[in-house]
């Protein structure tokens, strides 16, 4: 039976999308979930994706149409299926481009008449002859199981990945090891259409469910900011904001901490990773992704924190950081390190997070710059804290100064959102009781 | 270690067996005056004497039965066959006599026979001269077989078949007589019967052979080098028994394997060999197992039609290039 393509609501509030681009054409075997349109909605650029195998035999709306929630915009089916009475009913919805509801008496999928529209073609859609994929796809038809190898089942089961959400690129698009591998490593094997979305910025574009964000569009004002700076500096051009912080209350609250017992002992990391994940949430425009084509702000703060093992640099997260008490931060934090160094860190503790954080403080390093790990637009770079002479007020003093280096990807963040951002790191640092307020 | 000829191999095996123990002797067709159909005898007349390298006539029934009957009564004979097509006469014996024989008398006759000669097509033999028969032999209970590919192996397996208490066919190759390679001098190089050797260890592919299609199997393992594929050459060696651990092992670290085998595709070696690979490794493949063997038809005489119809080295690249999904 024929099942409709409608125009999906892609976002809680949308009542009507724009179709961009039909990714495929009239004639395509398509799978479910397969990218049919990209459809502008309220908020972003969205996919839409079918809902049954078949071939795409029917495609009813123009590229840069506006059509509402519930509008039939394609139909699927078997290769030379007629699918007249579903098209007789659509053609009267477009005859109204005006209802802004989808018809609810409208009900294509029960064939009432064989009534034939001689306007329509008879199942036309044949799949192109050489169209070697398509008839692979046809021909790899499972209705709707996804077909993979015995090695990619068990390798998927092991890392703890739904293998349904995995694209194969076997043949009939059978997932094989190399696509578990990719998506283990967060790289997607079908090329990126575009070149500006490398595959490690494609590995935000799955995001955990739950996952609270949205999506901004570029500006023409962004996009030409993105372009030209990139090709100014490397791929992503960076920036670098240092500055200094006064830690003497941090100190006076580690000294009052400990007297009150060993329990209660926080380090200065614990306090910067307290103070970063509370500032972030202020600051969802650093706490980010660049996705290419958009920037993705994310509302939770998924906190990656560089730890140096005997193999190289692994950066596990602290996942929602903004919602844990210091000292959850502390133990959680330790925790991954020693994970890390013990080499036990699972896929799903090393990836997903939003904004990184590189201490190498505990070498005496007074202040670097550390590289940013894409798709996330920015990382802080702890130096040593150390006694320094400073002039307040006209009088010569000494007090213990955290250097902090902040390195943004200037495609996302712009000099002054980068420093407010360390303006507000700053107010928490210098008064930690603001991590409280 | 002495470079030497697959031929040379086989007849210092002889000769060291044949000194070592008075009980061996070597029967068949043109073994003894003619010195060997391919001189794998040669020289053996003159040493052994008639009473131990003994010309026969050409009545494979009746010199295998010989045997069979020698083997009972306590002597280790060797039977050639100037190939193995001519074995098919001799089939009765060798089923239904050497391999039955120690379960059939409740364990009171050992069978330490064994029958030896080429296997498979060699050029230009037409039908009847052009077969490979090793699926029809493993599959007897009672019988070992096994498939040497290089010099070192014909010598150490056919020693160690010789020194076998059980009948052990051993399938040479008339287009691997001439092949040279190192082969150790010791008179005490056995090869344990029932052990597979990775010829060329891979981390891709595994491509899993014996015999004739060993040195088919390193030249397509060096063609995929090129592509940066590393492929893993598994030679069985022994096809009965077989070693299933080191099929597995294999198939394990490479999720990939191509089966290569001279003989038709039903029935054959191979599908044994896919049998182990499904039931001990489902869950480590990553891709269907591909079978490369001989087109379903009687051999062709024809040269281009020969050629056409014999596995080789680019059914067999394609067949790892699949594997590997590279197309």
């Amino acid at each position: 039976m024929a099942t409709k393509v409608t125009m999906e609501a892609l976002s809680p509030t949308m009542e009507e999308g724009r179709l961009v681009t039909w990714s495929r054409k009239e004639g395509d075997a398509v799978k479910t979930g397969d990218v049919l349109a990209e459809v502008e909605t309220d908020k972003a650029i969205m996919e839409l994706v079918a809902r049954a195998d078949g071939v795409l035999l029917k495609l009813l709306v123009p590229e840069g149409t506006a059509a509402p929630v519930g509008t039939l915009l394609g139909v699927i089916g078997a290769a030379g299926e007629d699918i007249s009475v579903v098209l007789s009913a659509a053609k009267d919805l477009l005859a109204a481009p005006t209802t802004a509801v989808p018809a609810p008496t409208a009900k294509p999928d029960v064939v009432l008449s064989a009534a034939k529209d001689p306007l329509v073609p008879p199942a036309a859609a044949p799949v192109a002859p050489g169209d070697k994929q398509a008839l692979r796809s046809a021909q790899g038809d499972t209705g709707g199981f996804n077909r993979a190898s015995p090695l990619a089942r068990r390798l998927a089961g092991d890392a703890g990945l739904d293998i349904r959400t995995i694209a194969g690129s076997g043949p009939g698009g059978r997932i094989i090891k190399r696509d578990i591998e990719a998506a283990m490593s967060g790289v997607v094997l079908s090329e990126a259409k575009d070149p500006l979305v490398s595959s490690v910025e494609k590995q935000a574009l799955r995001s955990a469910p739950g996952d609270n964000y949205r999506d901004i569009p570029l500006t023409q004002i962004r996009k030409t900011i993105a372009k030209r700076l990139a090709e100014s500096i490397g791929p992503i051009p960076t920036f670098y904001l240092t500055a200094g912080y006064d830690l003497s209350k941090v100190m006076e609250l580690r000294r009052a901490m400990a007297e009150l017992g060993d329990d209660f002992k926080v380090s200065v990391n614990d306090v910067i990773l307290k103070a970063v994940a509370t500032a972030l949430a202020q600051h969802p425009e650093v706490n980010s992704h660049w996705l290419g084509d958009r920037i993705r702000q994310h509302d939770r703060v998924h906190l990656g924190m560089a730890v140096a093992t005997d193999d190289g640099l692994i950066v596990p997260v602290i996942f929602d950081a903004h919602l844990k008490r210091m000292k959850d931060l502390s133990r959680e934090a330790k925790e991954l390190a020693k994970k890390a160094r013990e080499r036990k860190l699972k896929p799903e503790e090393y990836t997903g997070s939003t904004f990184s954080v590189s201490n190498l403080g505990m070498f005496g390093i007074d202040q670097f710059t550390a590289i940013i790990n894409p798709p996330e637009c920015s990382i802080l770079a702890i130096g040593t804290a150390s006694e320094q002479v400073i002039i307040q007020d006209g009088a010569v003093g000494t007090c213990t100064v955290l250097r902090v280096t902040m390195s943004c990807d200037h495609r996302a963040i712009d000099g002054a959102v980068g420093a407010k951002f360390m303006q507000t790191l700053r107010r928490m640092i210098e008064n930690p009781l603001m991590l409280v307020y | 270690m002495a470079i030497m000829t697959y031929r040379d191999a086989l007849n210092a095996a002889l000769r060291e067996e044949l000194r070592r123990d008075d009980r061996v002797f070597l029967m068949g067709e043109e073994v003894a005056v003619y010195q060997g159909a391919y001189k794998v005898s040669k020289g053996l007349l003159q040493e052994f004497g008639e009473m131990r390298i003994v010309d026969t006539p050409i009545t494979e029934l009746g010199f295998a039965g010989v045997g069979v009957g020698a083997a009972m009564v306590g002597l280790r004979p060797i039977i050639e066959f100037m190939t193995w097509n001519f074995a098919l006469l001799a089939l009765d014996q060798i089923v239904n006599a050497a391999a039955k024989m120690l379960y059939m008398s409740g364990g009171q006759y050992n069978m330490p026979i064994v029958f030896r000669g080429p296997n498979g097509a060699a050029l230009q033999l037409g039908a009847q001269h052009s077969q490979a028969w090793e699926s029809w032999l493993a599959h007897i209970p009672g019988l070992k077989v096994v498939a040497p590919g290089t010099p070192a192996d014909a010598k150490g397996l056919l020693k160690a078949a010789i020194r076998d208490d059980n009948p052990v066919m051993v399938l040479e190759g008339e287009m691997l007589y001439n092949v040279k390679g190192e082969v150790p001098d010791s008179s005490d190089f056995v090869i344990p019967l029932g052990k597979a050797e990775v010829k060329r260890a891979g981390t891709d592919a595994s491509i899993i052979t014996y015999g004739k299609m060993v040195n088919i199997a390193l030249q397509a393992a060096e063609v995929l080098a090129k592509d940066g594929v590393q492929v893993e050459v598994l030679d069985l060696r022994t096809l009965r028994p077989m070693d299933v651990p080191a099929i597995v092992a294999t198939v394990m670290k490479t999720n990939r394997a191509v089966v290569l085998e001279e003989g038709w595709e039903v029935c054959g070696m191979g599908a044994q060999v896919v049998d182990y690979i499904q039931r001990e490794c489902f869950d480590s493949l990553d891709a269907p197992i591909v079978r490369v063997h001989q087109a379903d038809t009687p051999m062709p005489y024809t040269k281009s039609l020969e050629k056409a119809a014999k596995p080789d080295l680019a059914k067999t690249v394609s067949a790892l290039r699949a594997v590997c999904y590279l197309d």
